[in-house]
């Protein structure tokens, strides 16, 4: 009997130890934005860029389809996807809140000079402490969200040009 | 002027102690927290921009007055469970967490019961 009860343990222990290796070896364990997706961004206090105010909620309830991007001069993938953020700026239903993390403001300015300006309304995070709020961890990063400040998707890194193809689609809709 | 310097070393004391208190605790939480960007890394190891944002995040809320795990849930909240290391008792993992607990009872239980037969025999 007792022989029996260790066998039955023994065996137990190796489909556990099985089981165990399975699920982590199929897990993501990088950072994974899907959670994300669904949850309402709350307390949003953006400096503005220029003027002396501060952007809110609020502010971006008022449009359909708010799309934050957060970039910086210094940031390469920022410029590759810089041509895309020009064509959405077209978009009715969208607009663009461009945030600028961490970034001297002489050479934000000089760069939306360059390459052109695709947003509506630009704030500034000197210290990218407000962008801890909205989960990012570098740039350039983005958010879609609707009227209601619910996350629709996050694109980490350049937006490409399926992402470019999925929100003029979700924002047409 | 003895009385000054009475309180002025009682005064010194208070903001040494508080100075390490603050530096304590917000290492303590540095070190459990998980630098996303970087490989086995934690917030305290990793001086990456990201590292250096959540330690501002960090010695804020402390500031603020805010405990270890209103800080901890603050950031599970923005970045997912994924950036604390010590991960909190829920009901997906809760199996890691007792498995020690039934392996050093089930592993105490069949000790016994070898002892046992070998006494009995």
């Amino acid at each position: 009997m007792q022989k029996k009860i260790i066998k039955l343990f023994i065996l137990l222990l190796i489909v556990f130890v099985i089981g165990v290796f399975f699920i982590s070896l199929n897990k993501h364990s990088i950072y994974d934005t899907r959670s994300l997706i669904g949850q309402k961004i709350t307390d949003i206090r953006l400096d503005h860029f220029s003027k002396n105010k501060t952007i809110t909620g609020e502010d971006l309830s008022k449009n359909n389809f708010t799309l934050i991007n957060f970039w910086a001069s210094w940031c390469k993938p920022c410029r590759d996807e810089h041509s895309i953020l020009l064509k959405l700026n077209r978009e009715k239903n969208l607009k663009l809140l461009g945030v600028n993390v961490k970034d001297k403001k002489n050479n934000a300015l000089k760069f939306l000079n360059d390459l052109g300006n695709p947003y509506d309304e630009l704030a500034r995070d000197e210290l990218g402490k407000h962008s801890v709020n909205f989960g990012i961890y570098g740039v350039p990063e983005s958010i879609l969200i609707n009227k209601d400040l619910i996350i629709i998707k996050k694109f980490i890194g350049p937006i490409s040009k399926n992402d470019y193809e999925y929100i003029k689609n979700t924002v047409r809709k | 002027m003895r009385t000054k310097i009475i309180i002025f070393f009682i005064i010194l004391n208070f903001n040494i102690v508080d100075a390490k208190t603050f530096l304590i605790d917000s290492n303590k939480v540095f070190k459990n927290l998980r630098c996303l960007i970087c490989q086995g890394q934690s917030i305290a190891d990793s001086n990456s921009e990201f590292a250096q944002t959540i330690k501002l995040i960090v010695r804020d809320q402390i500031k603020d007055g805010k405990s270890e795990k209103e800080i901890y849930d603050f950031l599970i909240e923005k970045y997912g469970e994924w950036i604390v290391y010590k991960p909190p008792l829920n009901k997906v993992n809760f199996l890691l967490w007792l498995l020690p607990y039934l392996a050093f009872v089930t592993g105490g239980g069949i000790i016994f019961l070898l002892l046992k037969k070998r006494y009995n025999h």
